[in-house]
């Protein structure tokens, strides 16, 4: 369970978000859809602690996480929007250095990359080096990563940027995977169709404020429009410019 | 690699140590460029210094007389002198284009008066031709110069004697100089910059990890996903300088090591001069060095930790690189002997304390105490700024 209410955030003269509250549930999938620059990335940033909100707060399982961090972010795993690997290690070492960081322990390791590895399909390519990987591969081992210490919520800042369609497909299977073990899954994005297909719940984020916060059922029938296109056109005005 | 659980500060260390053990940039700056560089180009440079001052002192000194007819005691003089003499017939323009060509080091030019001012007891004129700015034969004109003057008086004594005038009258001093630079002090003045490059070797090898654990990190996009992980700010800067402490101490031993070896083909015997740089000496520099690695690995660290690319950290640390030199540099423009005070200086106290090791000199427990303290202190306070920004958001970038 993530929550967010009334953050807050001001890079000089720019307000990149401006009141944002929302939460995200055990066991949905929920999806922040907005333009780029709208500030999902901020909003992000800000749930995982890498951010500090000038107002407002923000919890992962009702542990703050500006308050208790630590405490907060070992329920919380995180795919940033620059997901890179360390070239020189492996697949495995790669995820072995952040679990070791999350302080799993070593017994439990071993069986957890396996599962892991299997779920997301990196046997190929787990004992190589990660400096010739491609997209896809790379995502994969950012998530296993994220994913290693078991945590119940994860949050993603565009996922499928980069990846092509059999990846954005695993990925997609992952993310119902992870939500049909009950997990709280929150990720942005800026393509409508893979929102609709995927969510359970929909914030809409335009110029730093939550423009709706629904099921993707209720926007399409508050809004009255035919297809799901328009009624997220409706919602952001046709200004914001979404793909 | 197994990774146990460890401390987060370890286990970054670990991480940095043995992902960069996969560098083949790492290395070769770490272990190869940077600590053999400076014992190679030493070596080289010392042994054919001194193997031409050591020619140079063996040789007779060779001297082109023209005009020799007018000033048969003169050259007699200089023949008893050892000195080659080549006789030729040069007018003083073509001594000058002889000198300026080369090919002639020294000319010494005796005019036409001579003789008759030299019979007449009037100062008979000499004319000595060389070029000052080459080093090697403004050594050949000054010993001219003295052989010339060592005639010069001794003509002057014999005719004050012949006047029934004592001679020792023209003599009012009698100048005895001592000089008390022992073999190694005078070895030191050659092997002065030696210092710098061990200081330099030190830094070279922590080099790429300092800008790999930071820029790099932000470069390859790894850096959000790191500090998203519950792990203090302070443990990850802790163990990425750690990791730099490592390959500055791998590159400081291999520096030493190679200096020893070098030490052994220098003739460094053959000016009478002994450089005290066995084994011993070599594990006594490690130690005076060794609170500088810190320093360093925090000064490179830090300064990384602001720029956003590979490229850009290069730039700035090759800047750093130089930073220890200021010190030794402003110490030998002001030939600072020395002293406690200077021991609150790092680059500047090791610099001096491994001076004194080479020089065979007593070195006071205190100043090494010092030496250490004020680098560490440093050290601990660069650590604490880098962690500092670490924790601000500006890291991200």
């Amino acid at each position: 369970m993530i929550e967010a209410s009334h953050l807050s955030k001001r890079f000089g003269t720019i307000e990149a978000v401006r009141d944002v509250s929302f939460s995200a549930r055990d066991g949905e999938i929920t999806g922040i859809l907005g333009a780029n620059g709208a500030g999902k990335s901020t909003c992000l940033r800000m749930v995982y602690g890498v951010l500090t909100p000038d107002s407002g707060r923000a919890s992962v399982d009702g542990i703050d996480i500006l308050g208790e961090t630590s405490k907060a972010r070992a329920h919380l795993g995180v795919l940033p929007h620059a997901a890179g690997l360390y070239g020189n290690l492996s697949a495995r070492e790669n995820i072995e250095y952040f679990a070791a960081l999350q302080g799993v322990a070593a017994a439990r390791l071993k069986p957890r990359i396996a599962e892991l590895s299997r779920l997301l399909g990196m046997d190929g390519f787990l004992e190589r080096r990660a400096k010739g990987f491609s997209q896809g591969q790379r995502i994969k081992v950012a998530l296993a990563r994220a994913l290693v210490h078991d945590p119940g919520n994860i949050v993603l800042d565009e996922p499928t940027n980069g990846l092509d369609v059999m990846a954005i497909r695993s990925l997609r299977e992952m993310l119902l995977a992870l939500k049909q073990q009950g997990r709280c899954v929150l990720f942005s994005s800026h393509v409508m169709q893979e929102v609709a297909a995927l969510c359970d719940r929909v914030v809409i984020i335009g110029h730093g404020r939550v423009l709706a916060d629904e099921t993707v059922q209720a926007i399409r029938e508050r809004s009255g429009a035919a297809s799901l296109e328009e009624a997220f056109l409706q919602v952001l005005g046709d200004t914001e410019g979404v793909s | 690699m197994s990774w146990t659980k460890t401390p987060a500060l370890f286990t970054v260390f670990r991480k940095e140590f043995l992902e960069n053990l996969r560098d083949r940039r790492t290395l070769i700056s770490a272990l190869l460029f940077g600590p053999l560089f400076g014992p190679l180009l030493f070596s080289v440079m010392v042994s054919r210094m001194l193997n031409q001052s050591v020619a140079e002192s063996d040789e007779p000194l060779r001297l082109t007389i023209s005009g020799s007819e007018h000033a048969p005691g003169l050259t007699g003089y200089l023949v008893a002198q050892g000195v080659k003499v080549t006789i030729e017939r040069l007018s003083e323009n073509e001594a000058r284009a002889a000198v300026r060509a080369g090919s002639a080091q020294v000319v010494v030019v005796i005019p036409d008066d001579y003789a008759s001012r030299f019979t007449a007891a009037m100062p008979a004129p000499v004319l000595l031709v060389a070029d000052s700015t080459d080093s090697q034969t403004r050594k050949s004109a000054d010993r001219a110069r003295s052989m010339l003057g060592g005639y010069s008086s001794t003509i002057a004594q014999l005719r004050l004697q012949i006047r029934g005038v004592n001679p020792l009258l023209s003599v009012p001093l009698a100048v005895n100089e001592v000089d008390v630079a022992t073999p190694t002090g005078r070895a030191v003045v050659v092997l002065g910059f030696m210092t710098y490059f061990v200081l330099f070797a030190m830094l070279m090898g922590g080099l790429y990890l300092a800008i790999d654990s930071t820029a790099g990190e932000r470069e390859r996009g790894s850096l959000e996903a790191l500090l998203s992980l519950p792990v203090a700010r302070s443990s990850l800067v802790g163990g990425k300088i750690l990791a730099t402490c490592a390959y500055m101490c791998i590159s400081l031993a291999f520096c030493l090591t190679a200096f020893v070896c070098a030490f052994r083909f220098v003739p460094l015997e053959r000016l009478g001069m002994s450089a005290n740089l066995g084994a011993g000496t070599a594990v006594l520099f490690f130690a005076i060095c060794l609170p500088f690695v810190p320093l360093g690995a925090a000064l490179m660290t830090f300064v990384a930790s602001f720029t956003r690319s590979y490229r850009e950290a290069q730039t700035y640390l090759t800047a750093v690189l130089l930073v220890p030199t200021l010190p030794i540099a402003f110490a030998s423009i002001y030939s600072l002997k020395t002293n406690s005070s200077l021991m609150w200086i790092p680059s500047l106290s090791q610099h001096l304390l491994m001076t004194s090791a080479l020089k065979d000199e007593p070195i006071a427990a205190h100043d090494v105490w010092v030496s250490a303290a004020a680098s560490l202190g440093v050290a601990i306070v660069l650590t604490v700024l880098t962690a500092r920004h670490w924790r601000r958001e500006t890291m991200l970038g």
